[in-house]
């Protein structure tokens, strides 16, 4: 499996166990935290994993942020896609 | 000095239950001189300090020891943890902790478990860790975790030993789902440097490993992450310890003691705060031990004038002062440090004697 994770538009991405967003005021806004890692989360990411949820599936991810930021649509899928394939890859998100 | 050095904010705090443990591993890095069991913190305390943790800005705590499951009150901990709103994680022998415990653990709220596997062969496992039957316990509570629906990433610390069979544990750890595993070659810290001619693999054993794991790394790529730390005393430059004493951690011992790292007691005439006495953002601040060695204003020549001076900060002071007599040194794992020369011929000093099993007194 060395190909990145194509993640089917269809899919409801969500966080697993283990994988939280939580904002900390100390580190100066959100953070991913994960298994002996910790990453921040930029304005964008944000955005993006707290639609994580199990629920709606990429399609209406992408659709909602480029509604809600008036962004172009194939614009927002392939910097969604980018983000998520990557977190996919590290097992910090399923779908 | 201490003073001048601007002060970061902890992402992470070592709590380290107890130092009882079952096992006897030849490589343990606690200190020589365990703390007893009528000493250790209560939970009440354990809470707060989890909650001044999550206010200096601590973002995880791994809840270890010793092993944790030797605390009757390990789940309350725990708890206690998450109520502070830390990301909670366990690091345990997986010796001591029973299916239900693993439950409660997981119905309390914890968010990740780390598994120490000693070896991917049964018989070795069991020898190296001095516990016959330890193995498959370890198997039997990892797969509980995965079932209960935590992440789970197995440990392995590597040695002369298992060296050769560290693709054999990436195909156990897949086949256990775990999320990750840690290929750990042994510190030599505390306990483990009783045992260091035992254990040291031979050189070219040591550039097999690195080279092997980089493969597997690219062959798993997705199914696990494979994380390495590397084999100190064949590197060429220092680990940057801890991220920097004083910068990003705090550990915490079972009587209470307040460390900015895990050996840092093998260093003399150093004063330790303990969360008994003094909150945990006092002793984050102002205590002698976490301003010993802060920032780099302190290194001496190599660092003072190189590049690395911010990535590694020096090494560790532990290793300096083990293995020069000066904490304040290079780390002379630095082919950079005029002591490098001692640390490359321990490195040869290899032996295949028996290990002095580490036993709780």
């Amino acid at each position: 499996m060395t190909a990145p994770a194509q993640i089917p538009p269809d899919s409801r991405p969500r966080l697993p166990r283990g994988v939280r967003l939580t904002n900390s005021e100390a580190h100066g806004g959100w953070v991913l935290l994960a298994p002996e890692r910790i990453f921040k989360a930029d304005a964008i990411a944000y955005e993006v994993l707290r639609r994580c949820t199990g629920e709606a599936t990429l399609t209406e991810i992408v659709d909602d942020l480029a509604r809600t930021f008036n962004a172009p649509r194939e614009r927002v899928a392939s910097d969604v896609t980018a983000l998520l394939a990557g977190l996919a890859e590290k097992r910090l998100l399923e779908f | 000095m201490a003073q001048a050095q601007p002060l970061h904010t902890p992402i992470g705090l070592l709590a380290e239950l107890t130092h009882r443990c079952p096992l006897g591993c030849p490589y343990c890095s606690n200190p020589l001189a365990l703390e007893p069991r009528d000493d250790e913190l209560d939970a009440a305390t354990w809470a707060r300090v989890f909650k001044e943790a999550a206010a200096l800005g601590v973002l995880q705590v791994h809840l270890s020891g010793g092993e944790p499951g030797a605390r009757r009150d390990l789940v309350d901990i725990a708890a206690h943890a998450r109520e502070a709103g830390l990301y909670t994680n366990l690091i345990t022998s997986g010796v001591g902790i029973i299916t239900r415990t693993m439950r409660d653990l997981w119905e309390a709220g914890l968010d990740h478990v780390q598994v120490s596997i000693q070896d991917s062969d049964a018989v070795s496992a069991d020898h190296i860790a001095g516990y016959r039957g330890a193995f498959q316990r370890k198997l039997a509570l990892a797969a509980e975790a995965v079932r209960l629906g935590l992440p789970l990433t197995v440990n392995l610390v590597v040695h002369r030993a298992n060296i050769e069979r560290i693709g054999a544990m990436v195909d156990l750890a897949l086949k256990l789902n775990a999320a990750r595993i840690e290929i750990a070659h042994v510190q030599y810290y505390g306990w483990a440097l009783k045992n260091r001619a035992a254990l040291m693999p031979e050189r070219k054993q040591v550039d097999r490993a690195v080279l092997e794991v980089e493969a597997l790394r690219e062959k798993h790529r997705g199914r696990i992450v494979i994380d390495a730390v590397v084999p100190d005393y064949h590197a060429r430059f220092p680990k940057p310890c801890v991220g920097g004493w004083g910068r990003r951690s705090l550990n915490v011992t079972p009587t209470g003691r307040v460390l900015p790292c895990h050996a840092a007691e093998t260093i003399p005439g150093i004063e330790f705060w303990n969360v008994r006495d003094r909150s945990l953002s006092e002793i984050w601040t102002s205590s002698p031990a976490f301003n010993a060695f802060r920032g780099t204003d302190f290194l001496p020549d190599p660092c003072r004038s190189c590049d690395r001076r911010e990535v590694d900060f020096g090494g560790c002071r532990c290793q300096a002062y083990a293995l020069t007599g000066d904490a304040r040194a290079t780390d002379p794992v630095c082919h950079l440090s005029p002591h490098h020369q001692k640390v490359a011929a321990l490195a040869q000093q290899t032996a295949d004697e028996p290990y002095a099993y580490r036993r709780m007194s």
